[in-house]
């Protein structure tokens, strides 16, 4: 673990995405005590306020402050994206690895299917779900995880299959080892590092999905403090004040460039030709 | 490439679709919409309602209805809207072409100006232009569309007042306004694209560049730019003609957004408004067309790289 560390701190992404994340959680466990203000604390005469002392980002359309507000909403968007991510990963991780495991014409169907499932767009998957499931942020954490779960499944696959092949895979077999046991204990451990890295980078893309989909209307729900929610309620009075659109839209872009530098350090790191 | 193949490929589409279309009707079917009273409205008596519904073949078993569904649409027909009462098909067929227009425009800026800069940042690596290339298409991968839309709304049209906010102007009518109004929309969609598939052409260089029949290359004495672009740069593209082909699906996500923001009438509005209106035979029928237009895409895109790359024999 240390090893990993010091190999992640030693590529420029890798460092810079580690620090990134690490102050984006920081603002997530603690974002309440940091916030300086009230968010939900409105004034009629604060409003569309620039960056001062007292607002450090200025002040929205109803006088809130704009930074307490990023604080607070860190939390319903990134542990949002965080734990859908790994719901989907998890699914796919499974079904790719059962897949790999029974080969043949079950894989070839199982993943034929996945295939076809995918030609469908995560964003278009994702609107199906909550428009299912009706709108709000625990439906739209449903609906990433299962948009995510196929890509997983057949990245999953492939590095599976490499390790299907491998000898403690078959000797596991010539022990007579049960199937259950030998996809649980011997390939899931084996497919881990390169699912990491891959992840890591879809978080990314949750964070930026489900702020879509409260942007569109179907994931948090006004009143509730969640960045794509904040642009998509800034959007009428950007012209007033474009505070109130660029902040949220930094905050996304600094979670996402993070999460997505911190995978390509953790790919170099994870892997045994570059790792010194 | 084998007629075999080629055959297994085109089976494939088909096999593809059709589980879309299981997927998708499972999805509509489990939605809580009456579709009679959506066509009739609250009031209608429930001697209307039930017509209509035995008309319409509510009362039939699930598997019925969706073999009644998928017949329809082999002969063309997608049934009709239940919020205008118009046939799905030609409507959304007519959405699409806009779209795709908007998706063409939008790979054709991606290829001429993402080809180039991971070009440059290969040739470059680890000097300044390389390290501003990564860090512009890093920033972009991070920015969703519907942040640099509204973004650019800001800035490009209420700001500098230089192109139109929104809405949409067929070229056939007035092509200088139809492009001044494509302008945003397609720098919007590019961005990301451009990102993802500049950093894919300058890792594969960069891989390439370091191979044998390169160091091969340089040693016979061939100038940097005959070994670039005679030897070096078309086994790079090879890859990145798959990697376009998938973005299509992604390309495809951002439309949604884009078409709902900047007001264009393609087939992703079209399936906001039937999502948000619970117009269950224009999502069946949008989402059908989306992955179709996938699907075919990559299709082309294999028969592309087969056909450029003679190594690959398809069995």
């Amino acid at each position: 673990m240390v090893d990993l560390l010091k190999r992640l701190l030693r590529t420029p992404q890798g460092a810079t995405g580690l620090i990134l994340i690490t102050l984006v959680f920081i603002v997530v466990a603690f974002g309440s005590w940091l916030a300086p203000r009230d968010p939900e604390a409105m004034s009629i005469l604060a409003r569309y306020k620039g960056p001062s002392m007292t607002f450090l980002l200025g002040t929205d359309q109803y006088g809130r402050d704009i930074l307490s507000r990023l604080l607070i909403g860190a939390r319903a968007t990134v542990i949002t994206a965080v734990v859908a991510t790994l719901a989907g990963t998890l699914a796919g991780a499974l079904i790719g690895t059962v897949s790999a495991y029974l080969g043949g014409r079950a894989d070839e169907m199982i993943m034929r299917t996945i295939d076809a499932i995918m030609s469908i767009p995560n964003l278009l998957f994702a609107l199906l779900i909550v428009n299912l499931l009706g709108s709000g942020s625990v439906n739209a954490l449903v609906a990433v995880a299962v948009a995510f779960a196929p890509g997983m499944a057949r990245i999953t696959r492939s590095v599976a299959l490499s390790i299907r092949k491998q000898d403690y895979v078959s000797a596991a077999i010539a022990r007579g080892e049960s199937s259950s046991y030998i996809i649980l204990r011997e390939m899931l451990p084996n497919v881990i590092a390169p699912i990491i890295v891959e992840t890591t980078i879809r978080i990314s893309f949750a964070v930026m999905l489900f702020a879509t989909l409260s942007f569109l209307g179907l994931g948090a729900q006004p009143p509730a403090t969640e960045w794509g929610l904040m642009i998509s309620e800034a959007r009428q009075y950007m012209h007033i004040s474009a505070g109130i659109l660029i902040w949220p839209s930094l905050a996304i872009a600094i979670v996402a460039v993070g999460f997505n530098l911190l995978g390509d350090g953790l790919r170099d790191a994870l892997n045994p030709r570059t790792g010194g | 490439m084998s007629p075999h193949y080629l055959i297994k490929r085109l089976l494939m589409i088909v096999y593809t679709l059709f589980v879309v279309s299981l997927v998708v009707f499972a999805i509509t079917q489990v939605l809580p919409a009456d579709a009679a009273v959506m066509m009739l409205g609250e009031n209608a008596t429930a001697q209307a309602l039930d017509a209509l519904r035995q008309q319409m073949g509510l009362n039939d078993p699930v598997w019925m209805q969706y073999l009644h569904w998928l017949t329809g649409i082999l002969h063309g027909d997608f049934g009709q809207s239940l919020r205008t009462g118009q046939p799905v098909g030609p409507v959304m067929f007519e959405a699409l072409g806009r779209s795709l227009l908007l998706a063409c425009l939008s790979i054709g800026l991606m290829l001429v100006l993402a080809i180039p800069l991971g070009v440059i940042a290969a040739m470059r690596r680890g000097r300044l232009t390389d390290m501003l290339v990564s860090l512009v298409s890093y920033a972009g991968v991070s920015l969703p569309e519907f942040v640099t839309a509204t973004v650019a709304v800001l800035v490009v049209s209420d700001w500098l007042k230089w192109l139109p906010a929104t809405g949409y102007v067929p070229l056939t009518e007035n092509f200088l306004d139809g492009l001044a109004h494509l302008a945003l929309p397609v720098c919007v969609i590019s961005i990301i694209l451009i990102a993802h598939v500049s950093r894919m052409v300058r890792s594969e260089l960069v891989d390439v560049l370091h191979t044998d029949y390169i160091r091969a290359a340089r040693l016979k004495g061939l100038s940097g730019s005959r070994v670039l672009f005679g030897h070096a740069l078309r086994n790079a593209l090879l890859p990145t003609i798959t990697v376009v082909a998938l973005d299509v699906g992604y390309l495809l996500g951002g439309i949604i957004v884009v078409e709902e923001i900047f007001a264009i009438p393609g087939i992703g509005r079209q399936l906001i408004v039937a999502i948000q209106t619970r117009d269950l035979p224009s999502i069946q029928a949008g989402v059908l067309l989306m992955a179709a237009t996938y699907s075919i895409v990559n299709f082309a895109a294999d028969l592309l790289y087969a056909w450029l790359d003679k190594r690959i024999q398809y069995g």
